[in-house]
């Protein structure tokens, strides 16, 4: 427990005001000192002083690798002039002023949307503060504030007179905040833009870092569940008298999504639950398999109603007309995210006259939601619902879900007043996901006498991810089915359309979302169309690219820096990709060759213009690790289902990359000054058809379907 | 029933049942929680320790197994990070979620205790039960590499 006393009072008080909310998930850095020995003052939502200069930014966003616990706070420092390593973090809790208005204000982290939404907010959050320390030392010193310095903490006079931000904070915070203050032309940035070590980074060397699964409350008991192994099964009966007559059990109680073992340790919950004698009712997917999930969504695209994306031209008469048509299908896989945290969460509930109030600790990648799903379900006041956000042992999208948490809350309720960890082993984590949906996409083009194509029809059958998290209607277009879906070549006519087909698992949002999906089918059938046409692939997109300098530049950049062009090494082969998501430009060259009849990848090369940057050395990490976590699900990861039960239980049936079979990866990074694109995310859709076209170029078998297995090569 | 053995140099006596696996001994009942759960079956590497300096799942290690043996984990290297390998994780800014980087820690902390000038290929053997989702690699090879080039400047 973070020892912090009258400063997390004083704290807590002043973010009532501005979250309009319980103010809880205040945490020091884990592993740094705790430093903050004074009162706290809060001029703004985003910014803690204390009266001995301890300096606290908020971090509105999840960290969960992806470096907003350091790139939030270094946008805030840069203009509230203090020192980025000196300062303290703290994440968000729950609140409308950290609402993400890429998402429609939802305090939510994804898409990497952080820093693209936060890049004028959080910098405009710092200049204010700043504006309203130096009003404040103008009106004690009675001086113009034009004349006053603010800079690394402290406000300077020109006759010397100093005061540091602490000292100066009470009288601030009681300043209004100034609408415009003055802001920093970019040339000027000292921190946004400049390579910075993590401020997480020491917390997790030595074992400090506090993740959900850390989490110990005073009293704290544990929870394992059982769940049906089909989705969409419940429990038919049970007997639970074994399991409660075990070593250590406090109780087994039955919540809706199974049955729960309540116990003095993790283990003790671990034996017990498999003393639970559980009958099933395995539910209508008790016949559900992988090849009716794809035989399904094969018809949809056919006999499933096409929600309309983009039409340019009749390129469906182009192509019924044209001499020469290329046509392919591709199919992506289910997958699960399976972060190395499995899924975990801690709630305590405690009965009180006056209301009953709920404390919930542990990972989510959207708190607010969390609060009011919470207080919903349980019938609490919202103000009753203190969430508290920790490190996110890996997201990915999996921790926007949080089914996780309602159990944890409800298994709080059935034991009150006792602390309650529930913890999923991995088994659970993997059987119980949210799963990438799988897809099949109908690419037809028309080429042209010079070889390009003048028509392009395009229609995907998948599942929509948003109608099942969000409620999306059926008949709406669900954008995030079609990220990416239209490619950057010029090409006359086009028709895209999806089919939303829902094949029975339950799906989830995984990283780069349906950019995945779409990316590979795109940048294969352009491949397809390039071989057809006898072009060079490179050259090939380049002369379809007029209008599109940024994209031009970063292909022209990837295919020199991957010597394209200049012969491989022995063995070797490469393909190609490219694309624009997140408003980020990016191209990949993948090198590969070819063992035991499967691709081992060598090398990815990665250009990207992503337009400013915040933390140049994160945005080299997360195209390290969007490539990696891509060629997981591009190489061997596949979820299948077999009587509605999914076959894969751990790492050992669920296969991904390790770091022996790392590739080399090569990163350029376009100098810009264009607004903020995402980069926690592209990288991973683009390696799995450069690595394709790779095959493609070694064996000349187009693999049209994830994961490029050696099955899946023999069978192309 | 209690187990006796030595953590990190301290003595200890576990209380849990000798079926225990000695993750759960560690970060349940001593409070080191350094040391994570990620796969509960030797797949990952997350709960990685040493147990008389050879590197060990403590996922799937009974505490009976560690009776009077010494058992040493992430919080061993050092609190302040002057490790040579924790200098080198900062330098190389290692960590993204940093869930799994106690066990790669581990792993490499095993590897350069007998080799500190390790190949490619030792490294993958090392490392090659140690799973990151976030992918972070090519940086832990990178950093074992310049931490074990410290610890044979130091050395020399």
């Amino acid at each position: 427990m973070t020892k912090i006393t009258t400063s997390r009072r004083g704290f807590m008080q002043t973010g009532a005001a501005f979250s309009g909310g319980l103010m809880v998930g205040f945490g020091l850095p884990v592993g740094g000192p705790a430093r903050a020995a004074g009162t706290l003052y809060t001029p703004s939502a985003w910014v803690h002083i204390a009266d001995d200069n301890t300096i606290t930014l908020i971090s509105a966003r999840a960290e969960m690798g992806q470096g907003v616990y350091t790139s939030m706070p270094m946008l805030i420092a840069e203009e509230l002039n203090v020192d980025i390593q000196k300062v303290q973090v703290a994440f968000a809790p729950p609140g409308k002023v950290y609402g993400n208005a890429l998402i429609f204000g939802l305090q939510l982290t994804g898409g990497s949307t952080s820093v693209r939404e936060g890049y004028d907010k959080l910098r405009l959050a710092g200049a204010q503060v700043r504006e309203m320390l130096v009003a404040a030392a103008a009106a004690q010193w009675k001086v113009d504030a034009a004349t006053l310095k603010a800079d690394n903490g402290m406000v300077l006079a020109p006759d010397g007179r100093k005061a540091t931000y602490g000292q100066l904070a009470d009288a601030a915070s009681k300043l209004p905040v100034p609408e415009k203050p003055a802001m920093k032309d970019p040339s000027q940035f000292r921190i946004v833009g400049k390579p910075t070590t993590r401020l997480d980074t020491p917390a997790k060397v030595n074992g400090t870092a506090r993740f959900g699964m850390d989490v110990k409350l005073p009293g704290m008991v544990y929870a394992t569940i059982a769940m049906p192994p089909v989705q969409g099964g419940k429990v038919k009966s049970f007997d639970g008298a074994k399991a409660k007559a075990a070593a250590g059990v406090v109780d087994v109680v039955q919540i809706p999504d199974g049955i729960v073992v309540v116990a003095d340790t993790y283990w003790h919950a671990v034996k017990a639950r498999d003393l639970l004698q559980i009958t099933w009712d395995d539910g209508p997917n008790a016949n559900l398999s992988t090849a009716a999930m794809f035989a399904g969504t094969q018809a949809a695209l056919a006999t499933g109603k096409p929600i309309p994306h983009k039409k340019e031209g009749d390129a469906d008469a182009a192509v019924a007309a044209a001499a020469k048509v290329v046509r392919a299908e591709y199919r992506t896989q289910n997958l699960s995210h399976a972060p190395m945290e499995p899924m975990n969460y801690t709630a305590h509930f405690q009965p009180q006259t006056q209301g009953d109030r709920i404390y919930l600790v542990g990972p989510t990648q959207w708190p607010d939601a969390v609060q009011g799903a919470v207080a919903k379900m349980l019938d609490l006041k919202v103000e009753n619902v203190a969430v508290e956000n920790t490190f996110l042992g890996g997201g990915f999208g999996r921790r926007i879900d949080f089914d996780y948490i309602l159990q944890a809350a409800q298994i709080a309720k059935a034991v009150p007043n006792k602390p309650v960890k529930l913890i999923w082993s991995r088994e659970d984590d993997m059987q119980h996901d949210f799963y990438r949906p799988l897809g099949v996409h109908q690419l037809a083009a028309a080429l042209g006498a010079d070889g390009k194509p003048t028509a392009l029809t395009w229609r995907v059958a998948s599942q929509s991810v948003t109608g099942r998290a969000f409620g999306l209607p059926p008949e709406a277009p669900d954008g995030l089915m079609t990220e990416a879906a239209t490619p950057l070549y010029a090409i006359p006519a086009i028709r895209q359309d999806v089919v939303k087909h829902d094949a029975g698992v339950r799906v989830g949002y995984w990283r780069a979302v349906s950019h995945n999906m779409n990316a590979f089918a795109n940048e294969s059938f352009i491949d397809e169309c390039a071989a057809s046409a006898g072009k060079d692939p490179v050259a090939y997109r380049l002369s379809m690219l007029d209008a599109q300098p940024r994209m031009v530049n970063v292909l022209k950049q990837a295919a020199a820096k991957a010597g394209w062009g200049t012969p491989a090494a022995a063995g070797r082969f490469r393909g190609v990709s490219m694309m624009e998501g997140y408003d980020t430009y990016m191209a990949q060259v993948a090198e590969i060759s070819i063992k035991d009849g499967a691709p081992v990848v060598h090398k990815v090369t990665v250009v990207a213009d992503l337009g400013s940057m915040v933390n140049p050395d994160t945005v080299q990490a997360q195209i390290q690790s969007s490539v990696i976590f891509g060629l997981s699900g591009v190489l061997w990861s596949e979820i299948t289902l077999d009587k509605g039960r999914v076959q894969q239980f751990n790492f050992d049936s669920f296969r991904v990359m390790r770091n022996n079979e790392a590739p080399q990866i090569d990163i350029v990074l376009i100098k810009s000054s264009e607004k903020p694109g995402g980069i926690g995310e592209p990288a991973t859709a683009l390696v799995g058809p450069a690595v394709a076209n790779a095959v493609f170029a070694a064996t000349g078998k187009r693999v049209r379907k994830m994961p490029l297995t050696a099955a899946a090569l023999a069978q192309a | 029933m209690s187990t006796d053995f030595k953590i990190n140099g301290k003595a200890v006596r576990a209380a849990s049942e000798p079926d225990t696996p000695l993750l759960w001994v560690i970060r349940d009942e001593i409070g080191l929680t350094g040391t994570k759960f990620g796969c509960g079956a030797k797949l990952c590497g997350a709960c990685t320790v040493h147990l008389d300096g050879e590197p060990i799942r403590s996922c799937a290690t009974p505490l009976s197994r560690v009776s009077d043996r010494l058992v040493s984990t992430i919080e061993s290297l050092s609190k302040d990070n002057s490790h040579p390998l924790q200098k080198a994780w900062i330098a190389h800014d290692v960590p993204q979620c940093g869930y799994c980087q106690s066990g790669q820690l581990m792993s490499a902390a095993a590897l350069l205790s007998g080799n500190k000038n390790p190949t490619d290929a030792q490294i993958d053997e090392a490392m090659a039960g140690n799973i990151c989702r976030c992918g972070t690699y090519t940086r832990v090879r990178a950093a074992i590499k310049t931490a074990a080039a410290e610890m044979r400047g130091a050395k020399a």
